[in-house]
């Protein structure tokens, strides 16, 4: 099982975590939610818990917890730009469908 | 699909309920917009990547509505219809204006209102209606980088506006269709950006040298409220001299006195400029000038420079003075003096108000987008992203003293300025004659003792009062301001019980009246938009879901389903992309649903199915999400 980041979402999670101060890597996870079934969840991390996997990519922590690893395994992180709009994708093997907004997906 | 940002561990939002903010700075030379993405404060650049937006807006017949670096280039050739800084007309009355107006070459149109308006080739036009323009600008291009509408902003505008001006500007983002979170003062803004507010309480002094304006604010920050406690300025001094300056030391250097005319003073002013900045990076600079017959060479160092400038520099001291003399504070007290204004790039600025307030002054943040990322920050606390322990709300202070107007013309404040808003305060009154039976209530703003002085807000009388001898009568005066800023007096005769009270609307602001038709006007215009924009929405959904139903038949069509579910798939499938080319945006929204429907069953199925093969070899308990 593995998890990997693009050098561009490594060098971007390294600078917004050294902007922020603190916290030891980003949390990757899914939720139950939206109009496909699951959502993504991306957030910093305090504190790695004790069901959490780490995985390091490029200096940085990437931190998933035993459920979401289920439906996240393979996946990678990447940072890009449409148009104006920039932020991270989740290039996940697993997802099948994506409502349209892509949002929210199901597997 | 959609692009992510890393937000503060549990505040993930569900999706399509991000509640998307920004920050803006209309300011008087240009304006800008800013956002919070992955806890940072980003100004958001157009799609040529320019962060800053000239604030000019050119009405023309040949081009409609320009707005930015196109109305900027037209500024010296269409000078009647493009209109610039128009930030320094807002919420004023022509009278206010008129000695500025001299020197505007716009026509000024009288209205009742007693706001002014200017004559274009599109009509008459209010300064509302011309900063509404840039705001819609910015508004686009917010929207377009987020991907949303946008829940609200902050918007910020000078310590010293007044009740009129701010409310002008709000009109301005009404008008724009913008939802205005707050109006931030702008020195605030920049000491937000720093993050000053969750250092230690104390004095802050915000530098700001802008193009063409100087303003100098001396804030409190007490209990999470920045206070102004002063604030002083130019409003005819800035960058812009800097380049005068330069260009006439060039004129000087290289003999083109008896050469001059608009073409060659232009490019002149263009190289003063670019010298300048690379002055702030380098020791000197090399200068050529090559107009027609004149070739000219030369170097200018930044020992020059800083001889040629330091007259400006000094300028700015004076200000300075008088702002701490207003605030009756010594140096020593100064915790932090920020740098807001692409001026203060200058290494001469900084030494000098470094030496001034004895104090290294903040530089990390590039000065020209200080006051944008500052009011980023706010905006994304109020729509409520960042509740986190670190974020916490300023609350809004009246910029200036409230009060009614007494015998004498005389002012008696009731809320001085600088206190936290929501408020409301009250004052006992009496009569002066026997037998009075009215009493004329005029509210006034302003820091003057004299009416005269001060802003005129609201007259009303309070009729009823029982006849009695002078001063026996007992008149309480209630002052209150809402969370929004707007301001209701109301009296009272306490012995009879007689009530007359007003809710204040800023003398030179737009009436409702006008507000509602001017919306009215440009829905008449958004109709079209809106119902083009909610065909293409359909028309993409139709496209999305017949791309992903089609993909789920050829995997599991045969696998999952029986042939007449298949055949109303088919169907459905078929109706829809017959269709989706009308314009009926409402007719194709109905056969999106259908097909939903009919496609429900088969979903299910592949969903179970799916889970069923991401459940082999594990634990149910690992899976109880």
């Amino acid at each position: 099982m593995a998890i990997t980041m693009s050098m561009a979402a490594a060098d971007r999670v390294k600078s917004f975590l050294e902007a922020r101060g603190h916290g030891v890597g980003v949390r990757l996870a899914v939720k139950t939610t939206g109009c496909s079934g699951m959502a993504y969840v991306l957030e910093f991390v305090n504190e790695i818990e004790t069901d959490d996997s780490v995985f390091e990519n490029q200096g940085v922590k990437v931190i998933v917890d035993a459920k979401s690893l289920l439906y996240l395994d393979g996946t990678e992180l990447d940072y890009g730009r449409e148009g104006l709009n920039e932020g991270f994708k989740f290039n996940n093997p697993n997802v099948k469908d994506t409502c349209g907004c892509g949002e929210s997906f199901s597997i | 699909m959609a692009l992510l940002q890393i937000t503060e561990p549990g505040q993930s939002t569900t999706p399509h309920q991000h509640r998307l903010s920004v920050g803006i700075d209309l300011g008087t030379t240009h304006s800008l917009v800013a956002t919070i993405r992955s806890g940072i404060a980003d100004i958001l650049p157009d799609s040529d990547g320019q962060c800053l937006l000239p604030s000019v807006v050119r009405y023309s017949k040949e081009a409609g509505i320009e707005v930015g670096d196109l109305a900027k280039a037209k500024a010296a050739v269409d000078p009647l219809n493009t209109i610039a800084s128009v930030k320094r007309l807002m919420g004023r009355g022509l009278a206010d204006v008129s000695h500025t107006a001299n020197h505007l070459p716009y026509q000024f149109v009288d209205a009742d209102v007693g706001m002014p308006r200017i004559n274009t080739e599109l009509g008459q036009v209010s300064p509302v209606e011309v900063s509404a323009e840039i705001l819609k600008v910015l508004r686009d291009r917010a929207q377009e980088a987020l991907g949303g509408e946008l829940s609200g902003v902050v918007i910020t505008v000078p310590a010293y506006f007044d009740d009129a001006q701010r409310q002008a500007t709000r009109d301005a983002a009404r008008l724009a269709g913008l939802s205005v979170l707050r109006l931030l003062n702008e020195p605030t803004a920049a000491a937000v950006a720093y993050g000053l507010e969750k250092g230690d309480e104390g004095i802050h002094v915000i530098y700001d040298l802008g193009g063409g304006t100087f303003d100098v604010s001396i804030l409190q920050l007490n209990k999470g409220v920045f206070e102004v406690l002063a604030t002083a300025g130019d409003s005819a001094l800035g960058g812009d001299d800097m380049d005068q300056v330069i260009a006439e030391w060039l004129i000087e250097q290289a003999g083109l006195a008896n050469k001059l005319e608009h073409k060659l003073l232009r490019t002149l002013i263009e190289q003063a400029r670019s010298a300048k900045e690379l002055l702030t990076l380098r020791s000197e600079v090399e200068i050529k000038i090559e107009y027609e017959q004149i070739s000219w060479r030369g170097v200018l160092t930044r020992e020059v420079f800083e001889g040629l400038v330091m007259a400006l520099v000094q300028r700015t001291l004076l200000p300075c003075r008088r702002a701490l003399k207003d605030a009756s504070i010594t140096l020593d007290e100064i915790k932090a003096v920020v740098m807001v204004g692409g001026a203060t790039r200058v290494p001469l600025v900084r030494n000098t108000v470094g030496t001034f307030f004895e104090c290294q002054p903040l530089v990390d943040l590039d000065p020209d987008k200080v006051v944008a990322l500052g009011a980023a920050r706010q905006a994304d606390q109020l729509v409520g992203n960042n509740n986190s322990a670190a974020g916490l709300l300023l609350l809004d202070v009246t910029p200036l003293s409230l009060g009614i107007a007494t015998m004498g013309g005389l002012v008696e404040k009731i809320i001085p300025r600088n206190t936290p808003i929501p408020v409301a305060k009250a004052q006992e009154f009496t009569t002066f004659k026997d037998g009075q039976t009215a009493m004329q209530l005029h509210a006034v703003q302003g820091e003057r003792e004299l009416v005269d002085d001060c802003r005129s807000l609201a007259q009303f009388v309070l009729h009823g009062i029982p006849a009695m001898v002078a001063g026996a009568a007992k008149i309480k005066v209630s002052f209150q301001v809402d969370a929004d800023g707007l301001l209701s007096v109301s009296a009272e005769e306490l012995s009879s019980g007689v009530q007359s009270r007003v809710q204040v609307k800023p003398s030179y602001g737009l009436t409702d009246d006008e507000i509602t038709a001017m919306l009215r006007d440009s829905m008449a215009h958004a109709a079209d938009d809106v119902a083009s924009r909610l065909l293409k929405e359909q028309q993409m959904d139709a496209e999305r879901l017949l791309e992903s139903v089609q993909a789920a038949l050829a995997m599991d069509g045969e696998r999952l389903l029986e042939a007449r579910e298949k055949e109303l798939i088919l169907q459905a499938m078929h109706n829809l992309s017959d269709n989706m080319t009308g314009d009926d945006h409402l007719h194709i929204k109905k056969l999106i649903a259908t097909l939903n429907e009919v496609s429900t069953t088969f979903a299910a199925r592949r969903m179970d199915s799916s889970m069923q093969a991401a459940l082999k070899g594990h634990r149910v308990d690992e899976i109880d999400l």
